[in-house]
């Protein structure tokens, strides 16, 4: 009799907690929800909310142990620039490094650096084994500022036009092909304005 | 040549879908001869995958720049290994292995799986074959390897040079039979859920497939790890990128898995629970192949993002994961719940153990896709980096740490805490003593490095105490030990190097982020400087060639105390075909410390170099091995094995334990 009742209590329990096999699927479906829309979203299309808007104003520190300048928005406009967005733990930051320096070096475009969410030491390190190619280097250590920018990840890379507005932004690393098709082309476009 | 790997791959796809679509009817209306149509298709399938793939094989090997995926992926200057290794190293070749794999694990069942019931041999093999369907047609549709180039070209475009390595050859052969050997378990559970039976024989027949796909994406993992660790240059070892976490959860769950199938075997409880983790760890390694392949998440390892592709993906992981999850809402509800037992035992620790693994795999799956989540509520762009992993995920893993020899003394159904803690005084003593050693060395700084490295003794010495006491070591004669040692159960063993391994890797972690040296500075040729004890001599730089490549060589002569210690080459690589440099770190490791030199950019009369001083790091990777051998050693448990009486395997298994 009482082995009944307990059998039947705890089938009422289950019953109760059906909703809780639903819980699984109902996840799912959300998260599912979500990747479709990300496939349907350029990621590297800005959102229009910035575009041909003014940069943000803000005013960053060096990185701290570099006798530098930093950097802030004052240093924007005159002459069309890029501004990228990196850190020492992002690896294709690593990547894209080479392709940032030819711009900076060989093709004699002004590159600013943001160095976002980094450890000094780290930060140093990576510009001394790698090179420094940027004008100015403005240290984010919370992050702030990429916030101002609209910053989604790292890397990412901005052009700014001689007015000081946002003109271009890349999601992500650069590739030979965005330089060649698009930046340059524009960066010419607004030298030329 | 090709065209017969593309036939083979077109007949592979109606071979899978008579797979997927005729043993499950057949195990519906008990038709045996449907049913035993499964084990044939499934090796008839993987014969089909295996002569596609070396066809694939074979056009790289010989330079067949008439094939599409050759141009475009391999070049003939190329050493002859990173031919091989460049067939898997780009999507389309990936996939072939990806498919290769999924079959392998067919045959397996089929072959071994002769003891079990025909209609749940029929229903796993037709679910396995169904999974077949879903990526022979994304590669037939999407992502084909075996297309011709026409003309053809006279030679190809090469592969990314950080991607030509030994350790990343390897690695994704190894991830993949960790990610597609779970779909074995998903097989197991959806089976499970058809039939609408699950009991302790289930839990051991999953025991194997689960245990070889964990070794393989332990090692996989490890392999991924070590190679960002020399090959990026940064003495980093895990950087929380998308992609290392799509590898990384599907471990976390797959570990659950192994946990909680322990209590179903033993117990014939949490039911439910271990069929929802064994789906959920397919589900995850799905959603790896998918963050990867689709350009959803911008990552290092960003490989071509086709959006046609991304929709395939989503669509199979929709399929798969969404009509799982049905199923389970639909047939779990219905399954006989086991018995009950105290908070306080061998359930319970394993509950604790599963809950903990559960919630970080959570936070590692939200700090993954949050960001997309966010925007897609029309909230600000942000992103998550490392810091959020570090408060997140690593104040979840020191409860389920500091549990782990706690919960392997506690008996099964009630167990006695005190009791546990009272056998556990040598640990808590060895852990003790090392933070105050830690302490005494490092003063108050290395307060939280001292704890790290009391936490790994606490693991690996309660590990060893737990083992010595089932062997009586030392209570009884040796030789009376040497016979207990050799009648104990593997899985026991396998436990022990197990939890070994995991005290290993948090002492390495530990090690290598508290104890690390790090010294970088413009070196003329000529000139030494001091490194944690060491003398390290910049021999200077000379020009080399290598096969692909030319490079910047920088030689240091170590010496400690004046003994000649070791020489160390670091280089930088310049690769022509691919107009890309690398940097190659200069490692000399032992046991106890890596040196670990990089060479930079010239500076005046100097050069900018970095010098490492990494202590144990070698026991990150090591502790990972640790672990596969565990894992290993219990595949190798009796009781697993095909043909062996289930009364006694299961009485000497439950005596071990107990």
């Amino acid at each position: 009799m009482a082995a009944e009742r307990e059998e039947l209590q705890s089938h009422e329990r289950r019953r109760g907690a059906v909703w809780l096999y639903l819980l699984p699927i109902a996840i799912f479906a959300v998260v599912a929800l979500a990747l479709a829309w990300g496939l349907s979203r350029d990621a590297s299309v800005l959102p229009s909310a910035l575009l041909d808007k003014p940069a943000p104003e803000f005013e960053l520190p060096p990185i701290p142990g570099r006798d530098d300048h930093g950097f802030s928005r004052r240093d924007l406009g005159g002459r069309p620039m890029l501004v990228n967005v990196w850190a020492s733990w992002c690896v294709p930051c690593r990547a894209e490094h080479p392709l940032v320096t030819r711009l900076a070096k060989e093709e004699g475009v002004t590159v600013h650096g943001i160095n976002y969410k980094d450890a000094p030491e780290d930060a140093r390190a990576w510009l001394d084994r790698l090179g420094d190619p940027y004008t100015y280097i403005g240290s984010d250590r919370d992050g702030r500022v990429a916030i101002e920018w609209g910053v989604y990840g790292v890397p990412e890379t901005f052009v700014v036009d001689a007015r000081g507005v946002i003109v271009f932004k890349q999601v992500g690393q650069l590739t030979p092909r965005v330089i060649e098709e698009k930046i340059l082309p524009l960066l010419r476009e607004l030298e030329r304005r | 040549m090709i065209e017969y790997g593309h036939f083979a791959l077109a007949l592979a796809l109606a071979t899978a879908l008579v797979q997927g679509v005729v043993p499950l009817w057949g195990a519906a209306r008990r038709d045996r001869a449907a049913m035993a149509l499964a084990p044939q298709a499934a090796v008839a399938q993987f014969l089909l995958l295996t002569f596609a793939f070396a066809t694939l094989i074979h056009a790289h090997l010989t330079d067949d720049f008439s094939v599409r995926n050759v141009f475009e992926n391999s070049h003939s200057t190329k050493p002859l290994i990173y031919k091989f290794a460049g067939v898997w190293g780009n999507h389309e070749g990936s996939l072939v292995l990806w498919v290769w794999i999924l079959a392998l694990f067919g045959a397996g069942v089929a072959v071994f799986a002769r003891e079990l019931p025909a209609t749940f041999t029929a229903r796993v093999l037709a679910i396995q074959g169904l999974i077949g369907v879903g990526f022979l047609s994304f590669m037939l549709f999407t992502s084909n390897a075996f297309e011709r180039l026409d003309p053809p070209a006279a030679d190809g475009r090469g592969l990314n040079p950080i991607l030509q390595d030994p350790g990343l050859a390897m690695h994704p052969p190894m991830l993949y039979l960790g990610y597609v050997g779970f779909s074995t378990a998903y097989s197991f559970a959806m089976a499970a859920l058809i039939e609408g039976r699950v009991d302790p024989s289930w839990a051991r027949w999953l025991r194997p497939w689960v245990l070889a796909a964990w070794i393989a994406l332990t090692l996989g993992i490890a392999l991924g790890s070590w190679w960002a660790y020399y090959e990026l240059g940064w003495g980093g070892w895990w950087f929380w990128d998308p992609v290392e976490n799509a590898s990384f959860m599907p471990w976390l769950a797959g570990t659950a898995l192994l946990h909680s199938a322990i209590v179903l075997e033993k117990r014939n409880t949490l039911k439910n629970w271990t069929i929802l983790l064994a789906i959920l760890t397919f589900a995850l390694s799905l959603l790896g192949t998918f963050l990867v392949r689709s350009g959803v998440l911008t990552s290092v390892h960003a490989f071509a993002s086709d959006p046609a592709r991304g929709i395939y993906i989503l669509a199979l992981l929709t399929v798969a994961v969404g009509g799982s999850l049905l199923l389970y809402a639909w047939r779990a509800p219905q399954m006989q719940s086991g018995p009950v037992f105290a908070p306080i035992s061998r359930e319970g620790a394993l509950v604790f153990n599963n809950l903990l693994l559960a919630v970080a795999c959570g936070t590692v799956f939200l700090g993954t896709l949050y960001p997309l989540g966010l925007e897609a509520l029309g909230g600000p762009k942000i992103s998550v980096g490392p810091p959020y992993f570090d408060r997140t995920f690593v104040p979840l893993m020191i409860p389920l740490l500091i549990a782990v020899p706690i919960g392997a003394m506690l008996a099964w159904k009630r167990g006695d805490l005190p009791g546990v803690l009272a056998r556990l005084k040598l640990a808590l003593a060895a852990a003790a003593a090392t933070l105050a050693l830690t302490l005494a060395l490092g003063g108050a700084r290395a307060l939280l490095a001292g704890f790290g490295f009391a936490l790994a003794i606490w693991i690996v010495v309660g590990s060893l105490v737990e083992y010595a006491e089932r062997i009586a070591f030392l209570r009884v004669p040796l030789i009376r030990s040497w016979q207990r040692l050799r009648g104990l159960p593997r899985a026991a063993t396998a436990m022990t190097l197990a939890h070994v391994g995991l005290g290993l890797m948090v002492l390495g972690m530990t090690a290598s982020s508290a104890g690390r040296v790090e010294r970088i500075l413009v070196m003329r040729p000529g000139e030494t400087v001091a490194l944690a004890g060491y003398e390290v001599r910049f021999d200077g730089v000379r020009k080399v060639r290598g096969p692909n490549y030319v490079a910047e060589r920088a030689d240091f002569t170590v010496t400690r105390e004046e003994r000649p210690v070791t020489v160390i080459h670091s280089e930088r690589r310049f690769f022509p075909v691919e107009q890309r440099a690398t940097t190659e770190a200069g490692i000399a490791t032992n046991l106890l410390r890596d040196l670990y030199f990089v060479l930079g950019e010239r500076s005046g009369d100097g050069w900018t170099v970095r010098l490492y001083y990494n202590p144990l790091v070698v026991w990150i990777w090591g502790g990972a091995v640790v672990m596969a051998l565990g894992g290993l050693v219990s595949l190798t448990d009796r009781r697993l094995r095909v043909g062996v009486p289930r009364p006694a395997a299961r009485g000497v298994a439950l005596e071990g334990a107990d």
